[in-house]
């Protein structure tokens, strides 16, 4: 058993009356790629939210490599490491692919504001790494031929994938993908499962987000299942594949019996 | 290409006073360079984060009255019997002090509106600058309210090996703006191509996005306040020692107005945006003024404004680069102007 990364203990959110996730407990291990799946409405992107800080809990406690997250804004946990991606606003449409990274990478170029202004060398030193490894994400995602345009007006598999370099700029110890492969083909799916294999080779432990389910099966070391806000399953995909709670959850109570 | 336009016109500006004899546009071109100055302030909140401060004039205000307090001093009663006295400061100082505690106002006016933004930020910022005049008006002990306070001294600079200059003339303190706006210019200009710059503009792009890889909100939106506060207090500074009389008419809303209509028309976002526009506003009264009254001249400015945003609606710097990199890149596919690529060119 490898060392636990992130833990989600007894967590709930309520919007009002509506209970949009109750009693969530589920653990991501060190360097594992874990998938939260569930019909719409089951409460994946909320639990996104709850575990980045975009959303403050009502009850439960985040934990992330043992510092517990409640009540940190968003870019103190992106600090600790946990960045994410979303689901629709994943670039920053006015400025080239190559612009968004260098945006990215904010958590690296930090320099005083002095030395920034006057120009110092650790000022100019730290603009010319970030150039570079700007360059290589944009070569290690494939976007080298659309490095120069605004990433509005790519296409919607592509800034996908800058959304993930630009996650990737901000080194995380740990990713959170909300839906990356929809909107891509076939073979754009196929590329991204190995580039989430690669990210996971260099260390990055990854919690997934997804409806494409051969993508899902083909990717995933476990699989959590959420329907209306509570885990029904846990475990391999395997195991998750042939769990008649899920395939209930998913094709209604007549496919089981079927 | 970029940098060569903006030493030529810096050599240009510094030409006119050769042969420029005529003193009331020497005035009017102090002055506006005074505003553009303000309006560059103004620039880097509007263009870089998306803020609208519609009460800028306040902290252009404030850097006046403190860097005039501070070169007058002052004498007042407080409350329980205190009294506060100051003896005369040099005016240098009180163009420091200016930076300063305008810098601190604006750091808190972003503190108490970040957290919400947008609209609330716009409000915040009007209701500063009115309670700002009120008490200039009304402080008289220490303001002289709407006696105005009056025989501000000079601006005096110490040259290495000339010793002091006290900037007297016109002249003198043309050439003083001229290196103030220019220190201005570059100031921004570095901040913007920073990391502080690339996270202002993330976080006027996409807030979430911005905040997911790292960028902390209010502190990004804070330190833009609190330098472009700073930088309208110089502007303010300037403004008082050269004037060297300043009323609560300082704080009047319209000149608010007059600096964000620079802003726009010259184009926000841009960094020569502020000075384009600043130069078509601040000398079309001398144009206008032997054919139009004061109030009317104010209906003219209204039509050039949307004149200007009619044809080139980014602003005139913004759609003009833009114009000419589709002219020049027309054989080939059309690319836009990008940040980057101005980037990349000006640090070559």
């Amino acid at each position: 058993m490898t060392a636990i990364a992130l833990k989600v203990e007894k967590v709930a959110a309520h919007f009002g009356g509506l209970v949009a996730l109750s009693d969530m407990n589920f653990t991501v291990g060190e360097g594992e790629i874990v998938s939260l799946i569930g019909p719409n409405g089951a409460g994946k992107t909320t639990a996104f939210n709850v575990v980045t800080g975009f959303l403050d809990p009502t009850h439960g406690a985040v934990s992330y490599r043992g510092t517990a997250l409640n009540g940190l804004k968003p870019h103190q946990i992106a600090e600790l490491g946990l960045i994410r991606t979303f689901q629709r606003t994943s670039v920053f449409p006015n400025d080239t692919v190559y612009d968004n990274l260098l945006v990215g990478l904010h958590r690296q170029g930090r320099v005083s504001l002095l030395e920034a202004i006057l120009g110092l060398p650790r000022a100019r030193s730290s603009q010319r790494r970030l150039r570079e490894r700007a360059s290589e994400l944009v070569e290690w995602v494939g976007l080298e031929r659309r490095a120069h345009d605004l990433a509005g007006s790519l296409s919607y598999g592509e800034q996908r994938l800058v959304g993930v370099a630009l996650a990737l700029a901000a080194e995380p110890s740990m990713l959170l993908l909300d839906e990356p492969v929809s909107g891509m083909n076939a073979s754009e799916t196929h590329t991204f499962v190995q580039l989430v294999r690669n990210i996971r080779d260099r260390g990055v432990t990854i919690l997934l987000v997804e409806h494409d389910m051969p993508m899902v099966m083909s990717v995933s070391d476990r699989i959590v299942v959420l329907n209306y806000g509570r885990i029904i399953a846990e475990g391999p995909p395997d195991m998750i594949r042939n769990d008649p709670a899920v395939i209930e959850a998913y094709l209604g109570q007549g496919a089981t019996r079927a | 290409m970029k940098s060569g336009i903006a030493i030529l016109t810096v050599v240009a500006f510094a030409s006119v006073p050769l042969w420029l004899r005529d003193p009331y546009l020497m005035n009017a071109l102090i002055t506006t360079g005074i505003f553009i100055i303000g309006a560059m302030s103004l620039n880097l909140l509007l263009g870089f984060t998306g803020q609208l401060s519609l009460g800028h004039i306040a902290f252009f205000g404030i850097g006046a009255y403190v860097s005039a307090l501070t070169s007058l001093g002052f004498d007042v009663g407080l409350p329980f019997g205190f009294r506060i006295v100051h003896h005369p400061w040099p005016p240098i100082a009180g163009f420091v002090l200016a930076i300063a505690i305008a810098g601190l106002c604006g750091y808190l006016v972003g503190l108490l509106s970040f957290r919400v933004r947008g609209a609330y930020f716009v409000i915040v910022t009007i209701s500063f600058a009115e309670v700002v005049r009120l008490v200039a008006l009304n402080w008289v002990e220490l303001t002289q309210g709407p006696l105005a306070l009056t025989n501000i001294p000079s601006i005096t600079v110490g040259l290495p090996g000339l010793g002091d200059l006290t900037l007297r003339t016109k002249l003198q303190n043309y050439y003083f703006v001229l290196a103030v706006a220019v220190v201005t210019y570059l100031l921004i200009s570095r901040l913007v191509h920073s990391h502080f710059g690339r996270a202002m503009r993330g976080l006027m792009e996409n807030e979430t996005l911005a905040v997911s890889v790292g960028i902390d909100v209010t502190k990004t939106l804070t330190l833009a306040a609190v330098i472009s506060a700073g930088i309208a207090g110089a502007a303010g500074s300037l403004y008082a020692h050269y004037i060297r009389i300043i009323d609560p008419e300082v704080f009047a809303f319209i000149n608010t107005v007059t600096m964000v209509i620079m802003v726009i028309t010259g184009g926000k976002g841009s960094l020569a945006g502020p000075v384009v526009g600043g130069m078509i506003f601040g000398l079309l009264p001398v144009f206008l003024r032997p054919i139009m009254a004061p109030k009317a001249q104010w209906i003219a400015y209204g039509g050039v404004l949307i004149i200007i945003l009619f044809v080139l609606p980014r602003g005139i710097v913004p759609s003009l680069a833009l114009r000419f990199a589709k002219r020049r890149s027309r054989p080939e596919t059309v690319a836009p102007v990008t940040f980057s690529e101005r980037d990349a060119k000006e640090h070559a």
